[in-house]
């Protein structure tokens, strides 16, 4: 349509690109301007399709904007500026880009309106995101990074497979809902690339392995980006689809047991993604107009009050070191606002009135119910029961009041963040009252506008308030069960691990030894000839080339160096590598083939 | 600072603030009790009709998750933290 349509996903990546050329007096401000911009863009974008780009025989669409992508792009703009803000005074470019360049692989798979284009943005998170988890540069980081990626690397296998398929059998790109009443293996591959995004069990043991090995901001950002680009692609692909129903309850549950016996606040918090996202899977499954608003609202709620407790366990991380309820408790004293805070994104969470919960999360409640699945309903408000538990009373209690576990060096070290990280903690919790106390804030832009729902009425703030509360008596009656303990769970993330170390003794000892054997036989058949041409291309090579080549490898190499410092480097620029040739040699054997 | 004071404030008063908090919750349970006040005609099912069911559904579900939840951890889910390491 227009000539020129400038995508926001563009904005947050060249961004990124131009931040390690940024002055260091200018940086803090370019940190700040490049994603308000963004958030700007997004805002001020009209509804249409934009940025038709012909690629072979198909059409490629980087801009389908309507109400569906719009509600997610803004929440995604917005927690870019938040997360932003919250790792402003981090002096480490590396991290800023890998997170702008991780949201805006979010966007651009939000407005991506071709099957094509959601790949590579899908791709463009799954290993822009995996830096977050390794910048964190513990011992058990770079382990975390390669599992992260090898299963979201498996969930694009899966993804691309089924498009392929699907391009196959009906001859379209197009990203609109499938039919979910005939699934295809085309449309079953590509929704399990959607599910393990989402995070659904049995594909989600690698988001709280990941989310709590990230660093203190990273997690902030991840936590925000990949589940809910997943939860829009099933709005998008899949509402009605049956099955969502159970799997949505199984997570919302599973989520929470798994919190009870989570000693890390953040991998507890990861836990609770996973329950919550299990509603938001659990409306798309219902598929009404109300569900699909109510999954909608509930996403955008939730980047918002899950960034910001986050951001509160991340603020307690990054002051004292620790993350773990048996290394802290009786911080009050120390950090009393991040624990306000905190425990406005807790209140949130467990859908108190007059925060952002309580207006979006029954939406999905009551469409159970409209929909005749009263078991749905129940089980989901005992989800809601377990919410609370966890986040709005087991955090804040066992980090800022319970036992004093702290040891000497995290009592001292202990204190408020910086201005800037309660800054964003600040932000997120006063939107996430606006949108509880003024629900047009967040109803005006929901998909299907046809759909009313009113959360106030004495019905509801009676039950939820009666609900909680009791919970509530529940918890202070039994906290000496609750008491954390220094253990880690078994989940199904056994299974890769276990995998992962099976392969390595393969590595280590089979092809070890055929390695060593096909080593000795080149080296006698193949490298003295090779040695001889070798040494006169070198004489070509260093009078004529190298002089062309020094001036862009100074040039490349100072923007290498700092790169360098990542642990294992190279092993994770060839596995970058790797993946761009196995996706062009499944394209190309797709063109030449089919 | 003032938040630091406030909150040693209310932990001076423990016992106080407890029993508000009890008082709190009979209250809850008489208004949602009360004939006329809460409107019951959006319940889904009869016993949602009951009075104080979601208070009743709120501690028993919040009992069950604890003592169910554990008894799975114990069962042999929950391992030392050095389970991956060898």
């Amino acid at each position: 349509m227009t000539d020129v349509w400038l995508h926001p996903a563009w904005l947050l990546i060249l961004g990124a690109l131009l931040l390690p050329l940024t002055p260091a007096r200018l940086k803090r401000g370019f940190l700040l301007i490049v994603p308000v911009l963004t958030l700007l863009r997004i805002g001020l974008m009209p509804k249409g399709t934009f940025g038709e780009v012909p690629f072979l025989d198909w059409v490629l669409v980087f801009g389908r904007v309507d109400a569906l992508a719009h509600v997610f792009a803004v929440i995604m703009g917005l927690m870019a500026v938040i997360a932003t803000l919250y790792s402003l005074h981090v002096r480490d470019d590396a991290q800023h880009m890998a997170a702008w360049i991780y949201a805006g692989g979010s966007l651009g798979a939000i407005y991506a309106g071709d099957l094509l284009t959601l790949f590579v943005f899908w791709e463009v998170m799954a290993l822009s995101s995996v830096f977050l988890i390794w910048f964190r540069r513990g011992p058990q980081s770079p382990a975390a990074g390669f599992r992260y990626l090898l299963v979201h690397m498996a969930g694009g296998v899966a993804l691309l497979t089924g498009i392929v398929l699907h391009l196959q059998a009906t001859g379209s790109l197009a990203f609109v809902a499938f039919e979910v009443k005939q699934m295809t293996p085309a449309t079953w591959l590509i929704l399990t690339g959607f599910l393990l995004n989402a995070a659904v069990p049995p594909l989600h043991a690698w988001l709280p392995d990941a989310y709590g090995e990230a660093t203190f901001n990273g997690s902030v950002f991840l936590c925000s980006f990949t589940t809910k680009t997943a939860v829009y692609t099933l709005c998008r692909g899949f509402p009605g689809l049956e099955i969502l129903v159970p799997l949505g309850v199984v997570m919302a549950l599973y989520g929470v047991v798994y919190a009870v016996l989570e000693n890390d606040s953040r991998r507890l918090l990861a836990y609770h993604i996973v329950s919550q996202v299990g509603y938001m899977v659990a409306g798309v499954g219902i598929g009404t107009g109300l569900a699909i608003n109510g999954a909608c609202a509930h996403a955008f709620a939730n980047v918002l009050y899950k960034g910001l407790l986050f951001m509160g366990c991340g603020a307690v991380l990054h002051m004292t070191g620790q993350s773990k309820f048996t290394e802290l408790g009786g911080l009050w004293k120390k950090m009393p606002w991040t624990f306000a805070l905190t425990l406005i994104g807790g209140l949130a969470i467990s859908a108190f009135p007059l925060t952002s919960g309580f207006v979006s999360k029954p939406m999905i409640v009551a469409a159970a119910y409209a929909d005749h699945r009263l078991g749905v309903g129940l089980l989901l408000m005992l989800a809601s029961v377990g919410t609370f538990l966890h986040t709005g009373l087991k955090v804040p209690y066992f980090i800022w009041f319970g036992k004093r576990n702290c040891s000497e060096s995290t009592w001292r070290r202990a204190g408020e963040p910086p201005g800037n990280m309660l800054a964003a903690m600040t932000i997120a919790a006063v939107l996430c009252l606006v949108i509880g106390c003024y629900t047009p804030s967040l109803y005006a832009l929901l998909p299907r506008a046809d759909v009313y729902y009113q959360p106030y009425t004495a019905y509801h703030i009676s039950e939820t308030l009666q609900l909680l509360l009791f919970t509530a008596l529940g918890f202070f009656l039994l906290r000496k069960q609750l008491q954390p303990e220094p253990t880690i769970s078994l989940d199904l993330d056994w299974f890769h691990r276990m995998l992962g170390r099976g392969v390595a003794w393969i590595a280590q000892r089979p092809v070890q030894r055929a390695d060593n054997r096909w080593g000795e036989l080149y080296r006698r058949a193949g490298l003295t000839p090779l040695a001889r041409s070798a040494d006169q291309v070198r004489r070509f090579d260093q009078g004529v080339i190298d002089g062309a080549i020094d001036g862009l490898a100074t040039v490349v190499g100072r923007l290498g160096g700092r790169l360098r410092s990542m642990q294992r480097a190279d092993l994770q620029q060839n596995l970058t590598l790797a993946l761009a040739v196995v996706g062009i040699v499944l394209f190309l054997v797709y063109r030449f083939l089919v | 600072m003032k938040l630091a004071q406030l909150i040693a404030w209310l932990r001076d008063r423990l016992r106080t603030v407890v029993r508000v908090c009890l008082g709190l919750l009979v209250l809850l349970v008489l208004i949602d009790a009360w004939p006329g006040v809460v409107n019951k005609d959006e319940a889904h099912t009869t016993i949602e009709r009951w009075p104080a069911f979601w208070a009743v559904f709120g501690f028993v579900g919040c009992v069950l998750l604890i003592v169910l939840s554990k008894a799975f951890g114990h069962a042999g889910i929950m391992k030392r933290e050095d389970y991956y390491d060898d």
